[in-house]
């Protein structure tokens, strides 16, 4: 792509064609406007699309794999895990991941932070993939799929935590889709559709405060059901919620920070100058909401830790391994972006960002995964089950990838100049 | 007011209060019990560890009476208790080819080997149950707790719930995957006031079945007049909210495999401070953050917003 820009090419970002004022076809759109021969030299150039060719072969039929065998011939079948990576890292750590709609949302619609404008597209977008993914990864790992509906409709189980979870994941979603659906009416050319969604944004909003505020803490929850399973040191009865909800507001921020520095870097051809110009100060801004989270998150940890009397178990190998998770993910993040802060540092605030992401997975697959039966035994995943998990996972990116080079989320879209 | 003689009123009123406060006395037993202590008729069963003597009966009538398929090693063959899985850490457990087994404890009591039988207890409050979002588990009056393929997602958090880890899942089955565990031979024996195939054929009385209630009184009775022979505890009166069946031994629990730090009161409180935020989050959130919004924006936030939009482009 970077090729084409070069050569002069601007990539479409209108309804009409600048040269001939012609209406651009959904055909020309799809490829950008480029011709079905340049279009495949692009793709062919960059070798992330050979990686992700690889990923797929590699991936796709082992997921049709699955379907044939049932899930015993993708798991350990074990009934002491009944849960793995699909649910450990899909459910557990996309969710958190993609809190950034809601948060940006809030900020920029409901407390007028305009600042944060031009990334707040991204966010929403984020958010979107993150919660429809985590239900790619929960088709995967359901017994029986085809019944993912039935909590809705079928048989209600309305004292448990996952009846709300499910509904909550369901109803947000479409929130979702609502809020996105702005770029994707523009991109189609039916601005009467965009102008009635436009006008719900603050109810949509708000909205999406109530479901995240009770689900991210609804995932939290799910765990209390296995007081004896889960470490203690990772488990609080009472705080549980508190913990991944604060938890999922600097992960939503970061996951945010981490994918706006990719595209910053791989396909600053599609972002718009008030983008470009505006990203560093919004990487700063956003750091500083992190940290506030971070700090927030330590202190409440803290108070975990003391409410259970669990000083004890540091001193274990458990305790080691916690410290060092919260050496990682919440320590040294708040240091980090801190000197990043003061020293106006984007670069230090974007590697921050990616330390905290990942340490945050980390931290669920701790709590549901790796610290999950301590009494027991440990479990390593099957290998089919991490292939699948990365084939999601690289699916998850390619149609972020493919939205952002499309949808006018990076860049706004010109509409026809009134005349 | 007129028709009505100020006596009469008064009259009335007393007679309506009184009816009224009689109702309420009635309910009012109902309406204040918060806790649930189980089924009054619930049945159970009464495992005595010191009667057991490790053969496998009981295992070999449950596989017959719901047509299990065949193990490996037949019934009679008892080096199975010398089977160990995960580097040793995990003796034979429930799968979706066993309700029930048996295994055996090297103690240190002078009494030799104890042997033990898991199965599904049959909690007065099931987690497996309150966890379940499409109500796959039912608490029958009886006491069983019974589970229904046709409903279940397989989300398998029962699994996790399960604080006795008894829950197997058929993982092999591509189109009909299920939650496999006993059903405590509820559509058979107990519906009909049987007792299940395993305490039928348990040939040495280590199981007894009967009313959890009277159970319980029996449990106790066997303590007090055998002080020697047992620890003090009757495992499962108490534990996750009492469970229809019910343990005692002559050996510390522990030493038998039990998880003896597990809560008195039943899984689901644990679940209820949090569920109890739900309806105040959906009912302060709007105004409150609408109020933020009024207080950041001032109200103005359209008109600012459209103008940001038409600088942007």
């Amino acid at each position: 792509m970077k090729h084409f820009i070069k050569k002069g090419f601007k990539p479409i970002d209108s309804l009409n064609s600048p040269d001939d004022n012609h209406r651009w076809t959904m055909k020309q759109k799809l490829l950008l406007g480029l011709s079905p021969g340049e279009y495949f030299q692009q793709f062919r150039r960059n070798p992330f699309n050979w990686l992700l060719l690889l990923i797929f072969a590699v991936g796709l039929p082992i997921i049709v794999y699955r379907y044939f065998t049932g899930l015993g011939g993708v798991l350990h079948g074990s009934y002491d895990y009944p849960w793995g990576l699909f649910l450990g890292f899909g459910l557990f750590g996309m969710v958190p991941l993609s809190a950034s709609g809601f948060l940006l949302g809030t900020a920029v619609e409901l407390f007028g932070q305009t600042k944060f404008k031009p990334i707040l597209k991204l966010a929403l977008l984020n958010g979107l993939l993150g919660y429809f993914f985590a239900v790619v990864f929960l088709l995967v790992d359901l017994g029986c799929p085809w019944r993912l509906y039935y909590p809705m409709f079928v048989s209600w189980g309305t004292a448990a935590v996952l009846f709300l979870v499910g509904w909550h994941v369901a109803t947000y979603l479409s929130v979702q889709i609502l809020e996105v659906s702005e770029a994707f009416f523009e991109w189609v050319n039916w601005p009467n559709a965009k102008k009635y969604i436009h006008s719900g944004t603050i109810g949509l909003t708000v909205a999406g405060i109530i479901l995240s505020t009770l689900h991210q803490g609804a995932l939290g929850t799910l765990l209390t059901y296995a007081p004896g399973k889960v470490h203690p040191l990772w488990y609080s009865q009472e705080f549980m919620w508190i913990f991944y909800l604060c938890s999922s507001v600097f992960a939503g921020i970061c996951m945010v920070m981490s994918v706006s520095t990719i595209v910053v870097k791989t396909m600053a051809w599609r972002c718009s100058r008030e983008f470009l110009d505006n990203i560093d100060s919004i990487t700063i801004g956003l750091a500083k909401g992190a940290t506030m989270a971070l700090v927030t998150y330590l202190v409440i940890k803290l108070v975990g830790i003391t409410h259970d009397n669990e000083w004890s178990y540091l001193a274990t190998g458990w305790g080691k391994w916690f410290m060092l998770e919260i050496f990682l993910g919440v320590v040294l993040p708040i240091i980090l972006f801190c000197i990043a802060i003061r020293k106006n540092s984007v670069g230090l605030a974007r590697f921050t960002a990616f330390l905290t992401v990942f340490c945050l997975i980390l931290n669920r697959l701790n709590t549901a995964l790796i610290s999950f039966n301590w009494n027991l035994y440990q479990e390593i995943p099957h290998p089919l089950e991490t292939l699948i998990s990365i084939t999601i996972f690289f699916l998850f990116i390619t149609v972020y990838r493919f939205i952002l080079y499309r949808l006018p989320i990076l860049y706004s879209w010109k509409t026809e100049p009134e005349k | 007011m007129s028709g009505i003689s100020r006596r009469k009123f008064l009259k009335s009123t007393v007679v309506a209060g009184g009816s009224a406060a009689a109702a309420m006395s009635s309910t009012k037993s109902a309406f204040a019990m918060k806790e649930f202590d189980g089924y009054p008729d619930s049945m159970g069963v009464l495992v005595d560890f010191t009667r057991c003597i490790g053969c496998r009966t009981c295992e070999a009538a449950c596989n017959k009476e719901h047509g299990l398929p065949e193990p490996e090693l037949p019934f009679d063959d008892f080096s199975v208790f010398d089977q160990t899985f995960h580097e040793g850490k995990q003796k034979r457990r429930t799968t979706d080819k066993a309700y029930t087994v048996v295994n055996r404890y090297e103690t240190k009591g002078p009494g030799g080997p104890v042997y033990r039988k898991i199965q599904c207890n049959h909690c007065n409050e099931p987690a497996c149950l309150t966890s379940c979002f499409v109500n796959a588990y039912k608490k029958t009056k009886e006491g069983a707790v019974i589970y229904n393929p046709d409903v279940c997602v397989g989300c398998r958090m029962c699994m996790v719930a399960c604080p006795f880890s008894i829950p197997a899942y058929t993982y092999n089955s591509a189109l009909h995957p299920e939650i496999i565990k006993c059903n405590f031979c509820y559509d058979n024996r107990l519906k009909k006031g049987k007792p299940p195939a395993c305490v039928e054929a348990c040939p040495q009385e280590a199981l007894t079945f009967g009313h959890r209630k009277t159970l319980v009184k029996t449990a106790h009775e066997r303590i007090r007049s055998n002080p020697d022979k047992y620890v003090d505890h009757v495992y499962g009166e108490k534990e996750v909210g009492g469970t229809s069946w019910m343990y005692l031994s002559g050996v510390s629990f522990d030493q038998v495999g039990f998880d003896t730090t597990l809560q008195h009161h039943p899984i689901l409180d644990n679940t209820k401070s949090f569920l109890s935020l739900v309806p105040m989050v959906l009912g302060i959130w709007p105004a409150l953050f609408m109020g933020f919004h009024l207080l950041a924006t001032g109200g103005k936030g359209k008109k600012s917003e459209s103008k940001e939009e038409g600088h942007g482009e």
